[in-house]
């Protein structure tokens, strides 16, 4: 055998990874279409490096900042944020609970007629829908700045999260339990109560604790409008370019949502 | 099974005494925490105003219908705007995630005692600070704009993309990876044919269902000036024009059903 064909040959075994799109016109097509989107928006982006370069001071101090945080010049604010942040974010989360429970059995389609599920699923989808800062500009200008409104925004917020998932774990309980449960002569409120209730409990636990960390993050947010808690101090820290302030806010905030992170882990391991 | 008796007979139970009084003493607890907190809020709170809340929303209620339909001519290039942000600051998290994520992964990260918390930190400091806070900081370093609000956006995301796909890395089948390592590939070759296409799908999932949440949060960037349709709303919000805010909200809920329809469709496909 000659070289020549000895190198034929093993240039045709040569393995090559299938493409991830099989046909190569599609292929071309995609590939062109991304990358003259990516020109376009790239395009449209407007920067303004002076401004930029301008910026690189402030980006730099604010970097500098964090390595040293100021927690005492605006102590006194800094901790009535906080703790008003962590305030609503118990009572939403409690009140959010409280009203997603009802809608979330409205809304599994194995326990409700056809006119409730309809009902409730819509109010899920109206909270849904909205991001909580929108709703957040709505109440404020309806219950009027402070944190009550604030409350009702996280809340409302809470009902699209918890009671879909909720729903969607009735939906899928393990029917025999709850037909024993019948059986054995229970009324409807029984058959929630030992049919349902113990099936679903444990995911209600663990959904109620992610959305006590998720109500505490977006409590940061909604104070941007008005509506009480951190965010209206960070705000400030901001326009005023406190950036040792603003960094002594936002690790606060980081280590409070680590803790409760890791405290719901454990509590989560518990429980399921 | 506990049997409690009442009146001489014996009565199921589905709990012990000691059982249902530590229950009961937790929803004393929470109840207690929950009115204690509740009189906090209360008390710095104008009651006054909650009793005209009817009027009031019946008032703005009024003023919102019907929307404005001829002020769509001015959304077009901020609905652009916002699709824009999403899906650069989507790109920007992607190419930045990945090493984040290779380095956060148990069965791929060079070192578990150094390296490794460094990019845990990195995904829990993303994550915990909401786009909106990383514009302001953006926008008051950078200044208003489409940049800032890119950039937040991708900040934001890298957390979210990095930590499901370290999951997903640390869910994958070790034997393929073994099976390439024995052919004497190298450390990068084991990267690339032993565990990207383990992940390839996840990942294609979690990119596209970050970029459908990214379009729902670019769309109230503007509030704090970091471009896209939240700056034509905020502009609305500031001059009191209702009829235009509820064009801007319709504008805002098409967009984000759009991007969850595509998003479906497309995760559809790739699963």
């Amino acid at each position: 055998m000659s070289d020549t064909g000895f190198d034929a040959s093993e240039r045709a075994r040569q393995w090559r990874p299938p493409p991830l799109i099989a046909s190569p016109r599609l292929r071309w097509f995609l590939g062109l279409g991304a990358a003259l989107y990516f020109a376009l928006a790239i395009g449209s982006l407007e920067v303004n490096w002076l401004r930029i370069y301008e910026g690189l001071d402030r980006g730099w101090a604010f970097v500098i900042a964090f390595t040293n945080p100021d927690f005492t010049t605006r102590w006194t604010d800094i901790r009535e944020g906080l703790i008003e942040s962590l305030v609503m974010t118990v009572t939403s989360t409690a009140i959010g609970i409280a009203i997603s429970v009802p809608i979330a059995f409205g809304a599994a389609r194995n326990i409700a007629p056809l006119p409730v599920y309809l009902f409730c699923r819509a109010i899920i989808a109206v909270s849904r829908s909205l991001q909580e800062i929108i709703i957040a500009i709505f109440f404020v200008a309806i219950f009027g700045f402070g944190p009550l409104a604030g409350v009702i925004t996280l809340s409302f917020a809470t009902i699209g999260f918890l009671a879909k998932l909720l729903a969607e774990d009735i939906e899928d309980i393990d029917k025999g339990q709850a037909e024993a449960v019948r059986a054995s002569g229970a009324r409807w409120l029984q058959l929630m109560n030992y049919g349902v209730q113990p099936q679903v409990m444990p995911r209600l636990i663990g959904l109620s604790l992610y959305r006590l960390d998720i109500n505490f993050r977006e409590s940061a947010v909604v104070g941007l409008v008005g509506a009480g808690g951190i965010g209206a101090t960070l705000n400030t820290a901001f326009d005023r370019y406190e950036f040792d302030t603003a960094a002594a806010i936002l690790i606060s905030i980081i280590v409070i949502v680590m803790i409760a992170e890791y405290s719901s882990g454990l509590i989560r391991a518990r429980v399921q | 099974m506990p049997i409690g008796e009442q009146a001489g007979a014996k009565v199921w139970q589905r709990r012990t005494t000691k059982h249902q009084l530590g229950i009961w003493f937790g929803w004393l607890l929470g109840v207690a925490l929950f009115l204690f907190c509740w009189k906090q809020i209360s008390d710095v709170t104008t009651w006054a105003f909650f009793w005209d809340v009817p009027r009031i929303a019946g008032d703005i209620g009024g003023r919102m219908i019907p929307p404005r339909w001829s002020y769509i001519d001015k959304l077009w290039v901020p609905l652009w705007d916002t699709l824009n942000i999403a899906t650069l600051g989507t790109a920007i998290a992607i190419v930045m995630a990945v090493p984040v994520a290779f380095l956060a992964a148990r069965n791929t990260t060079p070192s578990a005692t150094l390296i490794r918390p460094i990019a845990l930190l990195i995904i829990v400091s993303s994550r915990s600070i909401n786009s909106l806070i990383w514009a302001l900081l953006l926008v008051s370093i950078i200044g208003p704009g489409i940049l800032a609000g890119t950039i937040a956006i991708g900040l934001r995301s890298i957390g979210f993309v990095a930590k499901l796909l370290y999951e997903a890395i640390e869910e994958i089948d070790k034997t393929q990876v073994e099976a390439i390592s024995a052919t004497g590939a190298s450390r990068w070759q084991v990267m690339a044919y032993g565990i990207m296409p383990q992940i390839a799908p996840a990942f294609a999932g979690i990119a596209v269902f970050r970029w459908d949440i990214n379009i729902r949060e670019s769309t109230v960037l503007g509030l704090v000036g970091a471009g896209g349709i939240g700056l034509q709303l905020s502009s609305s919000l500031n001059i009191l024009a209702w009829p235009q805010v509820t064009l801007i909200l319709i504008a805002i809920l098409v967009a984000v059903v759009v991007s969850e329809w595509v998003s479906a469709k497309v995760r559809h496909a790739i699963i």
